[in-house]
């Protein structure tokens, strides 16, 4: 009785106050059934007086007296405000935030485009798209000009083609990944850079040092990390002519269709082409190739914020086609001519689940599978390679007792079946391997990053190996931090795609009667560590950093790629000493209002043990000094001016005896790119810029330019640019969402 | 045999995600304005012993938990944000901790600090 009267009390009470209280239910709905939305935040505007709905989505709020707007809000939907007026019940309704799906806080600040982890413990710049559009043309292997972290190099004075180093060995070492599936890898390794369109991408993050043992045993020296970009955020249209001097064409299309709430899709166009012969120097021969190349992909997303899932889905078809070699030889035998024809199919589908009610578990599973075909001769050499790849990683992410301890576990498995016909004959090989990694990371809240991450594989030529590596980084204060890596990386040395400037010369191989197994010689294996120190500076009103870094690699075993001998050609395994890189490399960044400046100076100390010594790497110079110069105008309605300037000089670098060279050591020698670009509205910009303003030529590229049937010709020794300066025009045209 | 033993050392941390105790998951306002709060909020917390995971939303003030109730208690969270400056429910920092904070975090609209 007493129950019933405090009950009858309690109602009288609750009516009372419900006078000035809101009530309501927050809801979402889809495919026609609305679910409630617990834990969504109600509150009134301007105000912090809110509470939480419940778990059957209903609310109730003490109506307040200086606002009727009341704000509902909950991540990943979009903020409603609804305006009170009288006392009825409000059913909320919430729709999908597409727009702003992960992004919890948006700062808008302007930012240097080349951005520093300073939280992460591995050595990783994020080059961005602002930042790529800097350096206009074209492709994934031209996008590190405007970058001090990698290294451009020309590999040789036939295809023109663009090799890339870090921490002064080349690219095979690196670990080169799209959206952290393997891409540019095996066959694709000379080439393959310049298969990613630069308007495809998003981001790339370069880390040097130690990669992760989620990403495999192959990264040597770091890891280059390209992100395409998202059907979801991507903008409607993307229209972009380009125009050299050189007579190269560029085109590139991208739309994106939002199919539904959870499914969006895109397709990019890529096509370029370059039918103007280039002989600036009178050898004779192309000095950039005849070149055609289509590339096309097809991206699905699909997202579903309620129930936790991503997923992606890509299909991609590439063709390309490079005429090489002496003016004249697509139509006359006689003539020293070359051709390499590639073609590529690409498939990847990406799953990722976060459990929506314990965030910390996540699940991803990776699968792709590739087809690469390149057939080519040069001149009387033939070398057709075919890779057939099948990768698939699986990964599950949770934490120990709390965030601060995160640990990923995984399973890998991948499999590549080469066929390959070089110097008449058919090679063979199938790598297969299954592995298993774990990663530990540990996080104190503070100064303290802790990474630590094993790997086992068992892989059917290299024998069963575990992998480890380790990532440090400790903040000294606010403005110091340090970090430290230490780790192991191995690969199989795919010989003859890694090193196809042997084709352009008519080198004798002293060991023609290789053996099938692997070319005969062992896995390469290696130690890489290092450490970086970087200072964050304030002066002058502007924010910048000094950074030095260090790193070293040890070969245990390295293949020796012997161009030593004129006329000869030999690789073998260092069994006579110990093969090492050492870099060290101090940079300035700088920033304030609307410009900055990166400047470095990099000294390397590569050095291979041949069979007639300990030398100096070939080719690679030994000093470089980078200085970048970026500037934004103010805006005047939708209307600026952007301009950068790069200069790029290259110490003196170790020739290889020949009879052209006297001199042991090339001289050094510089290039100057730069750009300006006038932004006419939001839709619409135009570029135009100049590569090797300075106009800097290396003489007689080619040996022996005059027979190239006789022994003596050799187009692999080159250690500047060939083409001499080159100015482009281009624009781009945008609908935005 | 070999691809047993990689199996093996997958296995056992799955396991990590079931705990002993009770895993509790909660969700309610605290007060706050910005990335340092952010930050501010999420380490505090997560330094309590049982506490799983934090999340705190700076545009909707949603302070999320996971969070084993055997090792802790709503309460002890509720007063840690408060101790280190942030209002939540009836737990309310003292002047003297509110005025310590940057002037980001400001988010009281009354007071001499307005």
């Amino acid at each position: 009785m007493k129950n019933f009267f405090l009950f009858c009390l309690s109602f009288c009470l609750f009516n009372i106050y419900s006078q000035e209280k809101v009530k309501g239910k927050v809801v979402f709905e889809d495919s026609g059934i609305s679910y409630p939305i617990g834990g969504s935040s109600v509150y009134w505007q301007g105000t912090k007086s809110g509470t939480i709905s419940n778990d059957n989505g209903e609310f109730e709020i003490q109506k307040i007296e200086s606002t009727n707007n009341l704000v509902i809000s909950y991540i990943g939907f979009k903020t409603q405000i609804i305006q009170i007026e009288n006392d009825q019940f409000y059913n909320v309704v919430l729709v999908y935030d597409n727009e702003n799906e992960l992004d919890d806080v948006t700062v808008t600040k302007r930012r240097n485009a080349i951005q520093r982890s300073y939280i992460l413990p591995q050595n990783v710049v994020r080059i961005s798209e602002q930042e790529l559009l800097n350096a206009a043309c074209c492709n994934l292997s031209e996008s590190f000009e405007t970058n001090p972290a990698i290294d451009v190099n020309h590999s040789d004075a036939i295809t023109g083609t663009k090799q890339i180093n870090m921490l002064g060995l080349k690219s095979p070492y690196i670990l080169i990944t799209e959206e952290n599936v393997p891409m540019v890898r095996g066959a694709s390794q000379t080439y393959g850079l310049g298969f990613t369109p630069g308007p495809w991408i998003e981001s790339i993050q370069v880390t040097k040092g130690m990669g992760s043992v989620t990403n495999g045993f192959e990264s040597i020296v770091g890891q280059i990390n390209t992100e395409l970009k998202k059907p979801l955020t991507d903008i409607p249209l993307l229209l972009n002519l380009f125009n050299s001097n050189n007579g190269r064409v560029e085109l590139n299309t991208q739309v994106k269709s939002i199919v539904s709430e959870k499914i969006s899709t895109s397709f990019f166009a890529h096509y370029n082409k370059r039918d103007q012969s280039n002989d600036k120097n009178s050898d004779g021969f192309l000095d950039k190739p005849l070149q055609s190349q289509i590339n096309l992909i097809n991206r699905w997303q699909y997202i579903n914020a309620v129930k936790g899932l991503v997923s992606f889905f890509n299909i991609r078809v590439l063709d390309d086609l490079k005429k090489v070699g002496q003016i004249g030889s697509q139509y006359d035998v006689s003539k020293w001519g070359g051709r390499i024809k590639t073609n590529r199919f690409d498939s990847s589908f990406k799953l990722g689940y976060v459990n929506p009610n314990i965030p910390y578990q996540t699940i991803g599973f990776q699968l792709a599978f590739n087809i690469h075909d390149q057939d080519s001769y040069f001149g009387k050499n033939f070398y057709d390679i075919n890779q057939k790849s099948l990768f698939s990683n699986f990964l599950y992410n949770s934490i120990i007792a709390n965030t601060k301890n995160k640990i990923k576990v995984g399973l890998n498995y991948s499999y590549d079946a080469y066929d390959e016909f070089v110097y008449e004959s058919d090679i063979n090989r199938i790598d297969k391997s299954l592995a298993s990694f774990i990663e530990y990371s540990y996080d104190n809240l503070n100064n303290l990053n802790l990474v630590l991450g094993l790997r086992y594989d068992i892989h059917n030529n290299m024998g069963s190996f575990f992998t480890p590596r380790i990532h440090l980084r400790y903040m000294l204060n606010d403005n110091l931090s340090v970090k430290g890596s230490y780790g192991q990386g191995r690969k199989i040395a795919n010989l003859f795609t890694e090193n196809q400037q042997l084709f352009f010369t008519n080198r004798i191989i002293q060991n023609k009667s290789f053996s099938k197994f692997l070319y005969g010689v062992n896995p390469e294996l290696a130690t890489n560590y290092g450490f970086s120190i970087d200072q964050k500076i304030s002066f002058l009103g502007g924010q910048g950093n000094l950074i030095f870094d260090y790193y070293s690699t040890r070969f245990e075993n390295k293949v020796i790629i012997d161009f030593e001998k004129f006329g000869e050609f030999n690789f073998y395994n260092s069994v006579f000493g110990e093969s090492v890189s050492n870099s060290s490399q101090l940079e300035f960044l700088f920033s304030k209002n609307n410009w900055n400046v990166t400047a470095a100076y990099k000294i390397y100390d590569v050095k291979n043990f041949y069979k007639d010594g300990f030398k100096d790497k070939p080719l690679q110079p030994k000093n470089i000094i980078f200085f970048n110069y970026g500037f934004e105008s103010n805006r005047v309605g939708e209307k600026f001016w952007k301009f950068n300037f790069t200069y790029n000089r290259l110490g003196k670098q170790r020739l290889m005896m020949n009879p052209r060279d006297s001199n042991l050591y090339s001289q050094p020698h510089f290039s100057i790119n730069s750009q300006i670009t006038r932004v006419f509205s939001n839709n619409f910009e135009v570029y135009l810029g100049g590569e090797n303003i300075n106009n800097f030529k290396q003489d007689n590229p080619i040996i022996m330019a005059s027979d190239p049937y006789s022994k003596d010709f050799d187009a692999s020794i080159i250690h500047g640019p060939i083409f001499g300066s080159t100015y482009y025009i281009g624009f781009r045209f945008k609908i935005l969402n | 045999m070999k691809k047993i033993f990689v199996i093996l050392l997958i296995v056992p941390f799955f396991s990590f995600s079931q705990s002993k105790g009770k895993t509790v998951k909660e969700d309610f306002l605290v007060s706050g304005n910005c990335i340092m709060c952010k930050s501010r909020i999420e380490t505090a917390t997560l330094k309590l012993k049982g506490v799983k995971y934090v999340n705190w939303n700076s545009k909707t003030s949603n302070f999320s938990i996971i969070y084993n109730s055997k090792k802790v208690t709503i309460d002890e969270v509720r007063s840690k944000i408060a101790e280190v400056g942030h209002d939540n429910g009836k737990y309310i920092s003292t002047l003297e901790t509110y005025d310590g904070l940057p002037d980001c975090c400001r988010y009281r609209h009354t007071g001499k600090h307005e």
